[in-house]
């Protein structure tokens, strides 16, 4: 299958790894699958109860797998809404790696909901990558709308990494975690909004199982007069471990708020939160420009380090 | 050559001058340690040497240019650098990536291991680590040595390497001096209270209430180093004390 220029553009900035049609891999296209292929541990299934999207079966014979389930958007007002559930069997290791990318080169908004649920199986390790990302010179809006839900198994661990780093107007997440006995989930959020922007970010994880433990880990940048909201959620019902971490950088007239919240329901669950939120400093500005950096240049070394 | 005339300083809304009619100049390969009290002005006359503060009056030449109105990384792209007293600490920067912009472009892993160990430090512990609060003063400060000694200059800048490490950490900063020193490639200005590196200086300038008290070699000014009966702002090694 062909893949045009500016869906391979979008595709390379969506997809690290690089987007091959090879293995395991699904290309939702404009709001229908352009091309799709199964491996021999991973299959990937159209869903059969009227909802838009797939099911990917991922079995315990996947050893460092990777599946890749980008999606594209260049339509001026398309409203996609797709639903994937992710089966992954006891001691699977893959590696999932999604995103989304919107070019809108006309005057409708363009919309993506992806509403994405994982069963990890008893000892799996899953690591999913999502990344967004909005183009395109149009005056239509670009908006993202991701709806997570993550069951970790027993001793399953997962690794959720999300990035947002250009180009979309609007994005409302929704990440909902539920820890079964010495379940692990690291949580890596890195976003970046400019100019009128708005991002919100809702995260609820539940640690149930006895020894489950969660990481939050939010980095974020807000430019121009955007508009970011955090409010990570960690509820211990067992003897767990939590730690959430939500550090921003502040610019021009940008408007941030963190709102860390930690819930404990048992005696032995420990649960941290920390939030900061604060300009660059000028001390990390004026270092660089002895090292010959423009202040701009400072800037932009200092705002890609923070987000890596 | 680095040549300073008549600098002069006030902090806004004082009419105290910081830094009060001070010229000097610095010659080739020539290793200048500048020592005082606290409050003296040498942290400040070492801003206005490299643009991180701009001086009222007076000119700064190097090599026969006037950088006076030079802005920080001009003076640095000039050939100037310069190493904080408190290095500032860079959330998801990593000590490589900071080494290399010290660099000014790539920097090979050995080259960085190179750096690393010449301050003393285990380089493949330290290459992907973040130079941030996990890392201990005296890690940051000889990460920020490193981060001068990435790249040739014609001339330096230490505003009190010895500050906030530790012995063992002092004694490779001294060995750095040294080896610096005795190539002559590159001019240094050591802001330091430490008699080791005073020692070692070809001259040395006193500096109390913004003007120079004294600038010579050791033994030329020696009264005003051991005024008040003792070694003037100047803490003794061990073995020599």
């Amino acid at each position: 299958m062909e893949i045009d220029q500016i869906t391979q553009n979008v595709l390379n900035q969506i997809d690290d790894a690089g987007f091959k049609q090879e293995g395991a891999y699904n290309l939702r296209y404009n709001g229908q699958a352009l091309c799709h292929g199964d491996s021999e541990h991973i299959k990937i299934k159209k869903r059969e109860d009227g909802n838009p999207g797939i099911n990917v079966y991922i079995s315990k014979d996947a050893q460092d797998e990777t599946v890749h389930i980008p999606v594209v958007i260049s339509k001026s007002g398309m409203n996609d809404e797709v639903y994937n559930d992710f089966y992954i069997e006891a001691g699977a290791k893959v590696n999932i790696i999604a995103g989304c990318g919107i070019h809108n080169s006309g005057c409708n908004d363009s919309r993506h909901d992806g509403i994405h649920s994982f069963h990890v199986g008893e000892g799996a390790q899953v690591t999913y990558a999502e990344k967004h990302y909005g183009e395109g010179e149009g005056t239509g809006g670009r908006f993202l709308n991701p709806q997570t839900r993550i069951y970790v198994g027993k001793d399953a661990q997962f690794n959720l990494d999300t990035a947002q780093i250009k180009g979309v107007d609007s994005t409302k997440r929704v990440t909902y975690v539920e820890l079964e006995e010495g379940a692990k989930i690291y949580v890596t959020e890195r976003l970046m909004t400019h100019d009128e922007q708005q991002a919100a970010s809702n995260m609820d994880v539940v640690l149930n199982g006895k020894g489950s433990s969660a990481q939050i880990i939010s980095r974020s940048v807000a430019k121009g007069r955007s508009v970011q909201v955090f409010h990570p959620k960690a509820i211990g019902n067992n003897d767990c471990h939590a730690h959430i971490q939500c550090d921003s950088i502040i610019m021009n007239e940008a408007k941030v708020s963190s709102i860390p919240e930690i819930n404990a329901n048992h005696v032995e669950a420990a649960i941290i939160h920390e939030a900061a939120i604060g300009r660059i400093n000028n001390d990390q500005v004026t270092k660089l420009r002895t090292m010959g950096l423009s202040a701009q240049e400072a800037e932009n070394v200092i705002i890609e380090a923070f987000l890596n | 050559m680095l040549k300073a005339e008549h600098l002069s300083f006030s902090a806004k809304d004082e009419e105290r001058k910081i830094i009060d009619d001070i010229s000097f100049c610095v010659n080739p390969g020539e290793m200048l340690v500048i020592t005082g009290p606290n409050g003296s002005g040498k942290s400040t006359l070492m801003k206005l040497l490299m643009g991180i503060e701009k001086n009222d009056n007076g000119s700064i030449n190097l090599d026969g240019e006037d950088i006076t109105g030079l802005n920080i990384d001009e003076r640095a792209n000039a050939g100037m650098g310069y190493a904080f007293q408190q290095p500032p600490r860079f959330k998801g920067m990593t000590v490589r990536r900071l080494l290399s912009i010290a660099a000014g472009g790539g920097l090979s892993e050995n080259n960085c291991c190179d750096l690393l160990s010449g301050v003393g430090l285990c380089a493949r512990e330290y290459l992907n680590r973040q130079v941030d609060d996990t890392l201990s003063g005296g890690e940051m400060k000889r990460i920020e040595i490193a981060t001068v000694l990435a790249r040739p200059h014609k001339i330096c800048l230490f505003d009190e390497p010895e500050a906030g490490i530790d012995l063992w950490s002092f004694s490779m900063l001294v060995k750095q001096f040294e080896k610096i020193h005795r190539e002559k490639k590159e001019s240094i200005i050591v802001i330091s209270h430490q008699e080791k590196l005073i020692n070692m200086a070809d001259r040395i300038m006193l500096l109390k209430d913004g003007k120079i008290a004294g600038i010579g070699s050791r033994d030329e000014i020696a009264s005003e180093l051991f005024s008040n009966g003792g070694f003037f702002g100047c803490s003794k090694t061990n073995e020599e004390s």
